[in-house]
Order: C-alpha cells, then structure tokens, then sequence
C-alpha cells in the first residue's frame, strides 16, 4: 500500500495516495479467458454445486410442501404424478397436536441449551485465561476431546453413561446421602431408572449431552477473544480500583460483545435443528411421539411408512423460515464486522 | 488472612476449577474407551469398575471378525473413509477456485456471493433431506457411497469457501504480480506460487471437510439402504438398535471411529477456532 506522507495529516492538501494507477502487468498475448470472466470461471463449479445440492432442492421442498407425494407417487410402476393440494399440509401441520409440542421442544431445547452452553463455555474461557500456562494446555487439550467426540457416538456415550441398569449416572446418584437425595429430586433409589423412556428426562439428558459437546467451542472462542484485548486495560482499571466483575461488565463483556453475538446465533442455530443426538439417545424411529422436535418430526413424517413427503416437507419449510429469520441476524452481524464487500 | 494465602488460595480454587473442567470434558470419552476394554463382568455391573480390571480385547476382536450386521468394521469404516476422502478431494478443487475468484478479484455479485455461503451454511440439511432423497434416487445413486459423495460435497462447500478465502487473501499479491511480471502464465502463476503458499490453508480447510463429512449421519441414515455400504455413524445407529445391550462391543466401534477425528482435531483446533468466528475475533 501507497504510504500518505505524515505531513498530509496535518490537513491541507494530502498528497494523493498512488493507489489507483498501480501499474498494471503487461497484457499477455492470447491466454484464452477474457479477464473479467475469470472469476467467474473459477467461481463455476462451486455455484454449480451450491445450486444443484442447495438451492434448487431448497425450492422444490418449498413446492413439495404445496404436494401431496405419498406412496402412490413412489412405487416403480406408473408413478402417479406428484398432485398439487394448496395449503393442506400446512393446515395439517397446524392443526396437529404433534405441531406444538414439536415446536414447544424445538424450541426449549435450544433455548435452555444455548444458555447453558454460553455461559458454561464462557465461564472456562475466563478460567482458561486465569489458568497458568501448563494447566491451561492440559485442560484445552481436555476439552478438545470432547469437541471432537462425534455425534454419533456422544450420544451412545450418554446413553451408556445414562443406562438404567448399569449406567454411571444412577451409581452416583445412589451415592448421595439419602436425606440430600431425598430433598433434592423427592427420592432416595435410583437403581434401574430409565432416563430414556419419557419425553422429559429424555430432553434432559439430550441437554447433557449437547452442552457436554458444544461448551469448548464457546470457552476456546471467548479465550481467543480474551486474548485479543490489550492487558494495559485491566491494569488501567486495577489502578482505578475496579474489581472482578465490574471489570468484567465494563471491560471485558463490551469488547468481547460481537464475539459473543455470532456465538450466541451459531449455538441457537446449531440447537434448533439437533437431530442426530435426539434420534439416537430416543431410540430411533420408535421413540415417543411427545419427545419429537420438528426436524425429527418432519423425517418421520417423511420417511416412516406410510411416507408423507408433502406433510415432511412442510414441516421442514416451518423450520427453515425460523432459522432463516435467526441466520439473518447473524449475517448483519458478520457483514457488519467483516468486510464481504 | 494475609495476601500471600489469600493468593494461595484464589490459585488452589482456581486448579480445581480447571481438574473439574478437566474431568467433565475427558471422564465420558475415557468411560468409553474404558467400556471397550473391559470384559462383560464388570461392564454388567451396579457398581462402579473405574479401570478395565482384567483388561480384554475381545470387543475389539468381535467388532473385527463377527462385525455389525454381518459385515466386519473394517468395511464400514473403509466405506467412512471413501466418502470422506471423495468429498474432501472434489470439494477441495472446488474450495480452492471458488475462494481464489473471491479473495483475488473485485466482480460484480461478489458480495451476493459471500452473503449466499453465509445463508446457505444455515439451512438445516434436514430440510434438504426430502427432495435431495428423490433427486438421488432418480440419478440411480441411491444406496451408493457416489451419491453420499455428492451430498458431502454440498454441505462442506460453503464453509470451505469461506475459510479458504481468508488463506488465499493472506498471500501477498506482489507475489503473483513478481511472477506475471516474469512472464509466468496465468496457470503457472497459480500453480507455482499461490498454489503452495495456501497449501496449509487448504489442508486445515481439507481437514476440517473430512471430519464433517465423516460425522455426516442424516444423509447416511436416508441414501444407504444395504448395510454393506454403510458408513461408520450409520452402522453405529444400526448396531445399538439391534444389539443394544452390547455395550462392550458398541464402546470398542465407537472408540475407533472417534480416534481419526480427535487425531485430525488437535491438528487443526487452532485454525479452527479462527475459521467459525471469521473475523469477529478482531486482535
């Protein structure tokens, strides 16, 4: 970059930075592609990917939610062409008692979930950056490892951890005193109690599991960020007196503020649409209806016999509308932090 | 009490804190590993068997030879690692010029473009599921690792992009203007010096594909219907909804798909930290 001599910043007349007329390289003889076509050229096969896989499925679920796409229109011979009902999966999706407690679950779930994940991922970023140097790496490196946990198999380990009749969870639970046990949950024996059988403990133990594999993603970020502020505003504060947490709401929160907006949008979008964990620690296909979220529900609509792809697709198109009204959020706010333009 | 100890003390609660973190974080993946090795006795049991007290290695072994619904782990975690591989090489070249034409070209569109990878991260693959399931089918790749590939290659190429570009707009542009200059071609100047400078980039970028695509499950769950050509998550679903109570060996295949993913893990954490927050980390 061209540098403005010092004295132009004393106002007057700047001299005018060369940023313009860089000199430009000498025109190639015939190289094929016209320049201005080139990044068009190399952004190709990438929009042709996120058109064919993305965005036109995108559209045709939106169509699909207008359909009704059932067996008839499925079996290998003479396929029944796919008939257009208007809004009737929508106002089936309405009336349907499934829709609410879906919907009630989806969100709860994210909300209890996303709260829980900041501020514990919060809290261990701040110890992170307390944490002297050895101790520090050893419980990154930690946490590490339950980030990199697959889906899949956090939620057999939960599972595993959760079992009735040999689960590490129960024993525990077994060795609280009994008064304490008894004043705390209103019971004293936890031997065989399945926790993956009813709606609620299965949320429960769905939250364990989520906010157990999400938190060191928030706590790693927040000490990123912890990082990046200048030490000498903490000893200017410790000069004027101020203590841990009015340091904190006055120095640390503020300039931290847009760290923790995307993260806040990335976990309520992460947290709304969990499905791998929810369909494994339930029990698959056979888990009870009240414990459904939309995504688990629109995928049996969906896909259990009888399929009702119409149904599924509009409960999915309810779902997508809610994410895309969060996702806006959130590209305000990256737009407003980086420069896309 | 005195300064010193009060300090004493703050850095005592402070070490616990961090064991506690420590422990939460660690004790579940350890159970698991532990689970894997330990023989059915002390598996089975109300009481709580801390270590493998005569360590085994019959899951290990059981996984292996007998398998999961008839096909040894191997396959599937063969059948894991084609589709990652495929989806990582593919979306790669595809990353890799997409990122180039935004990090090194002023275009019209160009900020339609970034705002569209940002949108289309967000649309829950679960709402994809449905017409990507037809359209699969029609292409006859249903039950196909290649239709699987495919998929992959969509869901990781939007983020790919965006982490990739931050890499390729690192690289000095002088550079490239040193080698037009010498009369490199267009290609050359590519391949020859923008090429290896984003190399690490595309690697953690390449990395960070993998592990997605081999966590993918929804996808696994739709488009594969034989269990020969299951992959590592699909067979593990497979596996604890028919043989539920074989903890043992469930642990020992769980363990192993996790080990490539925690290995890649500590390679990149750093890069990746960086790559999700994209720039609202400001230092």
């Amino acid at each position: 970059m061209a540098h403005t001599p010092t004295i132009a910043r004393g106002g007057g007349d700047p001299s005018a930075p060369a940023r313009g007329n860089r000199r430009k390289p000498p025109r190639r003889k015939a190289s094929g592609l016209p320049p201005w076509l080139i990044p068009y050229a190399l952004l190709l096969p990438g929009l042709v990917v996120i058109a064919a896989l993305l965005l036109y499925p995108l559209f045709q679920m939106v169509q699909m939610s207008f359909q009704k796409v059932g067996l008839r229109q499925f079996r290998p011979k003479n396929p029944l062409p796919a008939e257009y009902v208007g809004g009737e999966n929508y106002a089936q999706v309405f009336a349907s008692d499934l829709f609410w407690s879906s919907l009630r679950n989806t969100v709860v779930f994210a909300l209890v979930t996303v709260a829980f994940t900041l501020l514990l991922g919060t809290l261990v970023g701040l110890l992170l950056h307390k944490l002297g140097g050895k101790m520090s790496t050893v419980v990154i490196v930690g946490i590490m490892a339950a980030w990199a946990v697959p889906p899949t198999s956090a939620a057999i380990i939960w599972k595993w951890l959760f079992d009735a009749d040999a689960g590490i969870i129960n024993w525990a639970l077994n060795l609280l005193p009994d008064w304490l046990s008894q004043l705390a949950f209103g019971r004293s024996d936890w031997t065989g109690e399945p926790w993956l059988n009813d709606a609620l403990s299965i949320y429960l133990v769905l939250i364990v599991t989520v906010v157990w594999a999400s938190f060191p993603f928030i706590a790693v970020s927040v000490l990123a960020g912890l990082k990046s502020i200048p030490s000498e505003l903490y000893e200017a504060a410790k000069v004027d007196g101020s203590t841990g947490f009015g340091t904190f709401r006055k120095i640390t929160f503020p300039l931290l503020k847009p760290v923790f907006s995307v993260l806040v949008v990335l976990s309520v979008i992460w947290d709304f649409k969990v499905f791998t964990q929810l369909f494994l620690l339930a029990g698959g296909t056979n888990m009870p209806r009240e414990a459904f979220n939309l995504s688990l529900w629109s995928y049996i609509e969906a896909f259990n016999p009888p399929p009702d792809m119409g149904l599924g697709a509009a409960v999915a198109v309810v779902l997508t509308v809610i994410l895309l009204l969060i996702t806006f959020v959130y590209v305000r706010q990256i737009v407003k932090t980086e420069d896309v333009r | 009490m005195s300064p010193l100890a009060r300090k004493r003390l703050g850095r005592i609660a402070l070490n616990s804190a961090g064991v506690a973190v420590f422990l939460f974080a660690v004790f579940p993946v350890y159970w698991m590993v532990a689970t894997s090795f330990k023989p059915n006795d002390e598996i089975f049991t109300t009481d709580f068997v801390p270590i493998p007290l005569s360590p085994t290695l019959d899951h290990v072994e059981r996984v292996f030879t007998k398998g999961v619904a008839g096909h040894s782990i191997w396959e599937y975690l063969l059948n894991s690692a084609i589709v990652a591989i495929g989806a990582v090489t593919i979306g790669a070249v595809f990353a890799l010029l997409a990122a180039t034409a935004v990090a090194r070209f002023r275009f019209r569109f160009r900020t339609s473009f970034l705002i569209l990878l940002l949108i289309v991260q967000m649309v829950p693959a679960e709402a994809l599921l449905l017409p990507l399931f037809l359209m699969v089918r029609r292409l006859g790749l249903y039950d196909q690792l290649l239709g699987l590939i495919v998929i992959n290659i969509g869901l990781t190429l939007p983020f790919s992009v965006w982490m990739l570009r931050t890499f390729v707009a690192a690289v000095p542009k002088d550079l490239e203007e040193a080698a037009w200059i010498d009369g490199a071609s267009r290609f050359t100047t590519f391949w020859k010096v923008l090429f290896p400078l984003v190399a690490p980039g595309l690697v953690a970028t390449s990395i960070f594909a993998f592990i997605t695509t081999w966590n993918e499950f929804v996808f696994a769950l739709t488009l594969l219907n034989d269990s020969g050509n299951f992959t590592m998550p699909r067979a593990l679903s497979f596996f604890i909804g028919q043989r539920s109570t074989d903890w043992g060996g469930i642990m020992a295949a769980s363990t192993l798909m996790t080990i490539p993913v925690l290995v890649f893990f500590l390679l990149v954490q750093r890069r990746m930290v960086s790559g999700l927050v994209a720039g609202a980390v400001k230092g």
